[in-house]
């Protein structure tokens, strides 16, 4: 019965009243079976209680809301996107929703390095696993701030080449192709022992030769996919774009399909772990992506469809899922579809 | 519902002081006090404004100019559209049958105006810098006013006035928005003389729908856990009166 909740429940938007309270009786009733499933994972030799990670530019800007996220179930976190200097960003609107997602431009708004060190200070407090995301116009800035954040007890380093709509950065400044992506993943594996997870674009024709560049230049694992386009919204009756950048990155239902399909090619071009993202906001979504080739999944719009905690509830529902059709632990799944 | 603004066109513009002005526009649909639109001008920026007047199917926003943004918005005139998306976030709990008090610092007093009329037994505290900035002296007849200066009523801050009022009668619950340090301070005095507490707090706000995390204030998202909080939920925030974060994400101690 409960293989039914999300498609009546889960429209693209968010839950009704009436889905939420089913689905709050049927994970009570199932909670037992649920703990049967293991849903631990070590992603790079980081253990993490279940495989739900939240995506970067979502919530990561404090240390206390990463606190309140790691409390609303997620397995590790993404810090908001860090430079050398503080950037301001793109004005408003940065972030809108459309029928089939979202779309943003907030242009890497942060505190500079330094200012970020001394937030994500004391991370052990927050209790999960935290992945510091780094930025920089130039190849060597990647550098520079993984040094400035040396001091950070972070898990994992995360490099977005593949932003789509900030100048000087990401697809913008050219940092997704081979070339320049084997060029900066070797740079930062110069500064840090700890895992990196190399952030690729859905739009590259080269996403594999990318991400092999990656793993030739000593990347951990590939974060599969960044948003894509960039897309635009246009408010016909002000004949004027959307957002403040007027182009964004767009993500959430409508880069799904996109996102699975990138992770399924790289399930076959790499030997490193996966780390999908794109579009995730239930657990049947979750499933999809492991059977691509995921290890774990991001989860970013999905806050806005279904709450903070979506990540204890994507969690439950694989979990239910997996019990259901006779699986002790979601490893089993992981590129399954390739078989 | 799409998180995105649409256009409508301000039927009426009111000037409250030399440096405020109230936009009228049509609204239709559920709005409870305290809760907040953002207002898009195209091609500039956009920002959260509270509802400051509702009058049957028109809303009205009060904008005090202080940057390009609302500079801009004052040029505005009555025919001119603006866009806005929203209502957004959780606006104040209104029990009316408490004697309550409402304190308002500068614009925030903006933001307490929609409550007057439901509220049965109602007391206004009301302060500014000076006398011209002080709002709504028509609309409300009966406010304790103050000013720094002096210009009109007690000289000094509400707080002051709050203290010199506590000692002649009770308040069961006190409603207050404005500079922060000075809602600090009342919620300070409200756990002192046990009185019900709810704030409305500002912080820089993009997305206004809980997605972006700009708008933290100790791990609650202004733009949709706020912006009004209730005392309990002040308590344990350990930023409020303290820390703010700016446009780039970082964390400030409050002037």
């Amino acid at each position: 019965m409960f293989l039914h909740l999300q498609d009546e429940g889960y429209n693209g938007n968010k839950l009704s009243g009436r889905a939420r309270g089913k689905a709050a009786t049927l994970i009570y009733r199932f909670k037992s079976i649920m703990q049967k499933v293991d849903l631990s994972v070590t992603l790079c030799s980081i253990p993490l209680r279940n495989p739900t990670i939240l995506a970067s530019g979502i919530l990561g800007t404090t240390r206390a809301l990463l606190k309140r996220v790691a409390e609303n179930g997620a397995g590790a976190l993404t810090i908001k996107s860090i430079s050398t200097e503080p950037r301001e960003g793109h004005n408003n609107p940065t972030v809108i929703t459309f029928e089939a997602g979202m779309l943003n431009a907030v242009g890497y708004s942060n505190p500079g390095m330094h200012a970020a060190a001394r937030e994500f200070s004391d991370l052990q407090e927050i209790g999960v696993p935290v992945i510091a995301s780094v930025i920089g116009t130039e190849h060597e800035d990647f550098m520079r701030v993984v040094e400035g954040l040396s001091k950070i007890q972070f898990s994992a380093i995360e490099i977005p080449l593949s932003c789509p709509h900030t100048p000087g950065f990401g697809l913008l400044s050219g940092q997704g192709t081979p070339e320049s992506t084997f060029k900066i993943t070797s740079l930062v594996r110069k500064a840090t022992k700890l895992p990196i997870f190399v952030k690729l674009s859905p739009n590259s024709p080269e996403l594999c030769t990318a991400a092999k560049a990656a793993e030739d230049a000593g990347a951990d694992a590939i974060t599969a996919v960044n948003s894509m386009g960039p897309g635009m919204a246009i408010n016909i009756d002000a004949q004027r774009p959307v957002l403040g950048f007027k182009v964004g990155g767009v993500t959430g239902d409508a880069l799904r399909p996109i996102a699975v399909r990138c992770v399924y090619d790289l399930y076959k071009a790499v030997k490193i772990p996966i780390i999908g993202v794109g579009g995730i906001s239930t657990g049947r979504h979750a499933i999809e992506m492991m059977m691509a080739g995921a290890s774990v999944i991001g989860i970013g719009t999905g806050v806005y469809y279904r709450g903070i905690d979506v990540f204890r509830k994507v969690s439950e529902e694989m979990a239910l899922w997996l019990q259901k059709n006779g699986y002790n632990t979601f490893r089993d799944i992981i590129g399954v579809v390739h078989d | 519902m799409i998180e995105q603004p649409r256009m409508i066109n301000i039927c009426d513009v009111w000037e409250e002081t030399p440096d405020t002005k109230t936009f009228f526009f049509p609204f239709e649909g559920p709005f409870t006090p305290g809760q907040f639109f953002m207002i898009w001008i195209p091609l500039l920026d956009e920002k959260p404004f509270t509802i400051s007047y509702i009058q049957e199917e028109f809303l009205g926003i009060t904008v005090l100019k202080r940057g390009i943004f609302t500079q801009k918005f004052h040029e505005k005139k009555a025919g001119d559209s603006i866009g806005i998306r929203g209502p957004y976030g959780k606006g104040f709990e209104l029990q009316t049958d408490l004697r309550s008090c409402l304190i308002g610092g500068g614009i925030g007093m903006a933001s307490l105006a929609t409550i007057v009329d439901r509220l049965h037994n109602v007391t206004i505290i009301q302060g500014a810098k000076t006398s011209s900035e002080l709002l709504y002296r028509k609309r409300f007849q009966d406010m304790n006013l103050c000013t720094d200066d002096g210009t009109l009523g007690y000289t000094g801050t509400t707080v002051d006035v709050l203290n010199a009022l506590l000692e002649k009668q009770r308040f069961q619950k006190i409603y207050a928005c404005g500079p922060e340090r000075m809602m600090y301070k009342i919620s300070e005095i409200c756990k002192k003389h046990d009185i019900e507490y709810e704030a409305s707090l500002e912080r820089y706000i993009k997305c206004g729908f809980g997605v972006c995390g700009q708008c933290d204030c100790s791990g609650q998202r202004t733009c949709i856990d706020g912006p009004v909080f209730h005392q309990q939920e002040l308590i344990r925030m350990a930023d409020f009166g303290k820390i703010s974060i700016t446009k780039t994400g970082e964390r400030v101690i409050h002037p």
